[in-house]
């Protein structure tokens, strides 16, 4: 399922924080968002899932308009993984789980024999059946992290949208999961903080500033030296990955020779020049 | 569903990891399965039913739990009773039947109101009245006493006094605490919580400027509770909208649960946050009115009973509001008996005896199990 986000302006108190965004993730791919911080990322995706109505753009799911579908429907289709993982009261792990449902059931209507199996799989997959009768509240961060992408898996979405998903996870489960997600066949839209993660783990990545797409293309062609330093304002080397191919940054940190170095010589990995090729071209 | 596949992959987990037991909630999950939330309700029904025979037989004047069964057994299919037995007949069916089945259903009432406020407002510490409900109620009731207003109620005319202030206060609440459709659970309390100050600043000065001292009384009634005034007149209103109330609560169980989650979560799972809250404030205003209009405002029960049923049951809403009406029943018809008998002939205040005896039971409980709370 094609996922369109259509010139999307998002505006709270006053304030823009989302403009004219137009990104494209299409069926079965997965496509990053990132940027520094406050750069709208997180707002972009909450229209996405619905948490927030913009103020003008659409975002669609195959041409759909979700604003004219109900909030239902809309949850059957795409999933989300939230940064509000506060959770009140101590469900167990397969309660969390299983409200994954919710779209589906009506009421306190109960879960299937299927809907039970399917909740223990994602369970399984996640690597947290372990923790089936276990109290949210007396887990890990990590830990309610992967029982909250579990319970997204549980939806059975079509599009899956994750907001910092690797956040508290340790290495080996920041890999699984997003190996999950590239093996996932979903179409998934995913903010990642690190650059790169969301190299290793996207097809295309968006990069925003100030509430504005100000690159989009594959991780080799918008993650370049100039383009780090001018939207994160930090200097880094762009490297090849030894075991992919895909470009990998280096940061160097507290020397500002080094740094200026790292920026200078410029020694460009990918065999064609980067510039412009990306869909929206670097604005100053 | 077990969870001894091993781990993915045949990597072997370093850390081996403890199964069941180990969570607060494992002692307790007999209660979790259906047929064992089955028989803990069935269990709470036939003790509320055996607590309602035994509260109706004691008072001032006994009546052996067999006589009282026949008695209300008579009334129920209008069955006989002989001459002689006609005054202690009419203590139990005209004064105390109404006055228990009173404390039965706001027993449940407020249990299962706690429960849906608390997670409105996500605050362990909320209760019925933390929306101003009670305090809106007696500037009401107070308002009425003083004013003579309202006469066309005849005797209800203090409850319905109190009635329209609790729902006054609702709408106040829900007023200010809304902007632009959107219903923040802490913008929530805390407008209910102002707005229960101004209430009880008004309370106070109709109080001190009335002319008698009947005024001060009516405000104690409405601020301690007592189910005196409980009647068969006012009893099959009450019972309709407490009951229904209940009913469509524990529909909400599973949207309780998924706003639990936060409202981002909750939107992408398809319950419209701020939608389910004018729902559920509408719903709890509407019970909470009518329950504080007919037995003032009973502290402690809407507090701690959620949080003993959810130590004993789980946090799955469509559980505790099963469970809690029916232990708040329970625990409400033996409280108003000790009110009326402890210190017979007075009565003592039902928020007292809530409090003296919930107190302690709600500690030791709090201490003995980890119990949390969106906290450690």
């Amino acid at each position: 399922m094609e996922l369109t986000l259509d010139a999307l302006t998002v505006v709270t108190d006053g304030a823009t924080l989302v403009r004219d965004l137009s990104l494209d993730v299409p069926s079965g791919r997965v496509v990053g968002l990132v940027g520094p911080n406050g750069s709208g990322k997180s707002t972009a995706l909450r229209c996405v899932y619905r948490a927030l109505r913009p103020a003008s753009g659409t975002v669609r799911l195959d041409g759909d308009d979700l604003a004219g579908l109900p909030l239902r429907r809309t949850a059957r289709s795409v999933a989300a993984l939230t940064q509000d993982g506060g959770v009140d009261l101590d469900f167990t792990v397969e309660e969390v789980v299983a409200l994954g449902r919710a779209p589906y059931l009506r009421g306190n209507q109960p879960l299937s024999a299927r809907e039970h199996a399917l909740c223990a799989r994602a369970m399984e997959r996640l690597d947290i059946g372990h923790l089936a009768h276990r109290g949210v509240l007396t887990l890990s961060g990590g830990e309610r992290q992967r029982v909250l992408a579990a319970r997204a898996l549980v939806q059975e979405p079509d599009v899956l949208v994750l907001d910092e998903p690797t956040n508290h996870l340790d290495v080996r489960h920041q890999v699984e999961l997003l190996s999950l997600l590239r093996e996932s066949g979903l179409t998934v839209l995913v903010v990642l903080h690190d650059l790169n993660l969301a190299a290793a783990a996207c097809d295309r990545l968006g990069v925003l500033a100030h509430g504005r797409l100000v690159a989009a293309g594959t991780p080799a062609e918008v993650l370049t030296a100039e383009l780090v330093r001018e939207v994160f304002g930090v200097a880094a080397s762009v490297v090849t990955h030894p075991l992919t191919g895909g470009p990998q940054l280096l940061y160097a940190l507290g020397a500002p020779d080094a740094a200026a170095r790292a920026v200078a010589p410029e020694p460009d990995p990918s065999p064609d020049p980067p510039e412009q090729k990306g869909t929206t071209s670097p604005c100053a | 569903m077990t969870a001894a596949a091993p781990p993915a992959g045949g990597r072997a987990d370093p850390t081996p990891v403890p199964r069941g037991g180990v969570g607060p909630a494992a002692p307790v999950r007999l209660l979790a399965t259906r047929a064992g939330l089955a028989l803990t309700c069935a269990a709470l029904l036939a003790l509320l039913l055996l607590s309602v025979v035994v509260a109706v037989g004691l008072g001032p004047a006994s009546v052996a739990p067999g006589d009282t069964a026949r008695y209300l057994w008579a009334a129920v299919t209008g069955g006989r009773i002989g001459a002689d037995e006609t005054t202690t007949y009419q203590i139990v069916w005209q004064i105390r039947t109404p006055r228990v089945l009173l404390a039965a259903l706001v027993g449940a009432g407020l249990s299962a109101v706690g429960v849906a406020v608390q997670a409105l407002v996500r605050n362990a510490l909320a209760d019925p009245f933390v929306l101003g409900v009670s305090s809106g109620a007696s500037v009401g009731a107070v308002g009425v006493t003083v004013t003579g207003g309202l006469a066309a109620f005849g005797v209800h005319a203090v409850s319905a006094g109190a009635f329209a202030g609790a729902l006054a206060a609702s709408v106040l609440v829900y007023a200010a605490a809304s902007t632009r459709g959107v219903l923040s659970p802490l913008r929530l309390v805390l407008t209910g919580v102002a707005l229960s100050l101004g209430f009880q600043a008004l309370m106070s000065v109709i109080v001190y400027t009335a002319p008698d001292g009947e005024a001060t009384s009516t405000v104690l009634y409405w601020t301690m509770g007592s189910f005196g005034a409980a009647s068969w007149g006012a009893l099959p209103l009450v019972a309709v909208v407490v009951l229904l109330g209940l009913v469509v609560l524990h529909r909400y169980g599973r949207a309780l649960d998924v706003l639990a989650l936060g409202d981002e979560t909750a939107a992408s799972l398809g319950v419209a946050p701020d939608r389910q809250r004018r729902a559920l404030l509408l719903v709890v205003s509407l019970m909470t009115g009518v329950m504080v209009a007919v037995s003032g405002a009973i502290a402690f029960v809407g507090l701690v009973m959620p949080h003993l049923v959810r130590m004993a049951v789980g946090a799955a809403h469509a559980r505790v509001l099963a469970v809690a009406p029916l232990a708040g029943a329970v625990f409400m018809v033996w409280v108003d008996l000790g009110a009326r008998t402890l210190a017979a002939p007075r009565e003592l205040p039902l928020g007292v005896l809530t409090a003296l005896v919930g107190v302690p039971v709600f500690i030791a409980l709090m201490r003995r199990r980890s119990y949390l709370f969106g906290g450690r």
